[in-house]
Formats: C-alpha cells, structure tokens, sequence
C-alpha cells in the first residue's frame, strides 16, 4: 500500500481504516440522514455497521454512488444525503463533481475513502497516483472540500457538514484493507427498504 | 435547412413533437430533467429551461443522468433523461446492474441518430447497437414517428413504467423531429 501513496502530494494525513470511519459517520446519524454505498467495499463496510432503512447499497453500476445520492438530495431537499465512495469508483466518473458544483445541493456530503488501489479486484494501483482527490473537487467548483487529518478532524469534518450549507466533499486516506462485512445482494429489497426508510413507499 | 426539408421546423398550426413532450412530462409530474445535449433536441431542452416547473440541467456523461434518475426515484420525485443514439450506447452496464435490477422507472428520449440521412458513419454503427441492447435487457422501446400518435405514446409509456416499476426508452425518429441533416 506504500508504493502508491509515495508519489502522492505531500499531505499531512493519516492512514485510516474504512470500516472504523464508516462506524464514526454512522454514529452521528441522528436524524434519518440517507446514505449511499459505493459499490464494493464502501457498502461492505456500510451494511457492517448495521441495516439503517436509509442506506442504499449498490450493486454495480461503479462511480454512481454521488450522482445516485445526488438524485436523492434533490428529491428531498430537508434530508442530509451521505455519499460513500472509493476512490477508483470516483474516476470512473469524475465528470458528476462538476454537475454537483453547478446544482450546489444544500445537503449533500460526499465522502472519498481513498487508498489508491483497487483492493477489491487485487490492489492494482489506480491511475491516480499522482492526483489530489481533494484539489480535482475544488477545481470542478466544490469549494467545501478537504482531506481528513485523522479520526477526530474526519469527525469534525462530518458535523461541519451537517451544521452547514452547501455540498460538502471529504476524503480520507485509508488502509488497503477490505470490507469487513458482505451486503446480501437483494437489489428489489435493498431499493424498497430504502424507499420506506425515505418515507416515499410504506410496507406492504 | 428549410422548413420543407425538416418537420420540426415546419410553419403550421399542429403543436410541435418537442411542445407534446413538455406538456405531457408536465401533466405526468415528471420535473426533473437531466440531458446530454444534441441537436435535435434543443428546442426541447430550450423549452424546458424556459418553463420554471421543472428542474433541467446537462450532465457530463448520460450514465450520470440515469444515477440521478434513480437516486431522485427512490426519494419520491420523478424525472426523464434525454441524450442521443450514442450516449445510449454508454448505458449498458447501469441498466442491466442498477435500473433493472433495482426496478427503477427510468424514463429515456433517445434522439436517433444513424438512420433515414445519416452522414456520419460511426453513428450509423452505433445506432444498429440500440434496439438490440433494450431487447436484451427486455426493455420497454418505442420508436416515436408520428406527431399525432406522440402523446398516447409518451402519455401511456410514462404511466406504464411507474404502474410497472420498467424502464423505457422512447426513441425520437428523424420521421417526427426532421433529424440532424448535413450541411457544408
């Protein structure tokens, strides 16, 4: 996991585990917030924290975690919207940064947990290496965007963005460990439990 | 081009394909519409813009447009995407991973191009990949000719796919909008 990150710009920031801030986010959910899985580790590690009604966890489609969340924060304007997203899924799809930019939701966070492999298919390194998550976010027009010293400044990130206006981009560096859970890939169930969770659907 | 040569443009007192498909979003409260712009399609989306009821916007790829789609779906608001034959041919992998799946009511206009006077030959190959790929996925299509069958069809497909909880693809052929023509 060093190889990749050497060649990084120099960033004070601490290499962080997923899971742990995936569990610190959903700790801070008080208020029915959504939350959108990218797919792979970031809904493992999601689904592991437990199976709020308001999580989504997608099944493939790679880079749609922001514009799915982005969907939803339009769709409910008084509902905080949480993307997560990986790094390698981001560059698939580096182009919804700047519709973001433009549509400006009030109530979208989107969160890039970055170790620059894909750790899923093998740890190839992505073709990033030498990019700055953070600075492509603010070049596309998110001004609010920054990267997560350590555990405590990712928290203090997180209630920043939930305190505030505008959409929010924090990226963290993380580990190259897996997902510690596995989501049970029931797409119907996930997206109508989702549904009621948004309060758009009731059960049958 | 003249108005004789391009139906879209043609001076009568019948409402316009693009004036049909505004109304009848409207009257379906489909509101938000995501587009990647072609030409044929402009008047549409100039129309939209115009009209403050609904939220229109341009998305960097049309893969972009169907997350949105769906995300908006599932927070309770409908939406339509609009893109051409070959940003269509970019949407294989989220129909058959995200908007089948999941079951999402995605409704498409594809403007076609690559048929009836195609002048660009990459288009002409990418379109004969559309019908077969909404046909593999079981898709819901119509391929949209006429400007006095427009509205039932955009009408019923639009109920259907929400009844239904399908995806459709409404495809705007050159017969209805004139097409994109060559011109030196």
């Amino acid at each position: 996991m060093s190889a990749p990150m050497t060649n990084a710009p120099v960033r004070n920031t601490k290499v962080m585990n997923r899971f742990d801030l995936t569990s610190r986010l959903v700790a801070k959910l008080e208020h029915e917030e959504a939350v959108v899985g990218g797919i792979g580790n970031t809904n493992f590690d999601l689904w592991a924290t437990g199976q709020r009604p308001q999580n989504f966890y997608m099944l493939g489609s790679m880079g749609l975690a922001f514009p799915i969340a982005l969907g939803v924060a339009l769709a409910q304007p008084k509902r905080r919207v949480v993307a997560l997203e990986g790094d390698g899924s981001l560059l698939m799809q580096l182009g919804c940064l700047t519709t973001i930019a433009t549509l400006a939701p009030d109530n979208l966070v989107m969160i890039v947990m970055d170790n620059g492999i894909y750790q899923i298919t093998g740890s190839q390194p992505t073709p990033a290496r030498h990019a700055d998550i953070v600075a492509i976010a603010i070049g596309c027009g998110i001004a609010r965007s920054s990267w997560a010293a350590d555990e405590e400044d990712f928290e203090r990130l997180v209630d920043q963005a939930f305190e505030s206006a505008g959409p929010t981009l924090i990226a963290a560096r993380i580990d190259d460990k897996p997902g510690v859970g596995a989501t049970r890939r029931d797409p119907v169930q996930i997206r109508e439990r989702f549904m009621q969770g948004l309060g758009v659907r009731q059960p049958l | 081009m003249t108005a004789e040569g391009n139906p879209a443009l043609a001076t009568t007192n019948e409402e316009s394909w693009h004036g049909i498909v505004l109304r009848t979003l409207r009257r379906n409260e489909v509101r938000l519409v995501p587009y990647v712009p072609d030409r044929v399609l402009t008047p549409l989306i100039a129309g939209l813009h115009a009209d403050p009821y609904f939220s229109t916007f341009a998305t960097a790829r049309e893969e972009e447009a169907v997350g949105i789609l769906s995300g908006a779906w599932m927070g309770g608001a409908r939406g339509a995407m609009l893109m051409q034959t070959s940003g269509f041919a970019t949407l294989a992998n989220v129909l058959a991973s995200l908007v089948v799946p999941c079951q999402i009511p995605l409704v498409m206009f594809v403007s076609e191009r690559g048929t009836l006077g195609e002048f660009n030959y990459g288009q002409s190959l990418v379109c004969r990949t559309m019908r077969p790929v909404l046909d593999s996925l079981a898709m819901e299509h119509h391929t949209m000719t006429r400007l006095d069958e427009l509205e039932f069809t955009v009408d019923r497909s639009i109920k259907q796919a929400v009844a239904t909880q399908a995806p459709v693809a409404l495809i705007l052929s050159p017969l209805l909008t004139g097409g994109k023509v060559f011109e030196k």
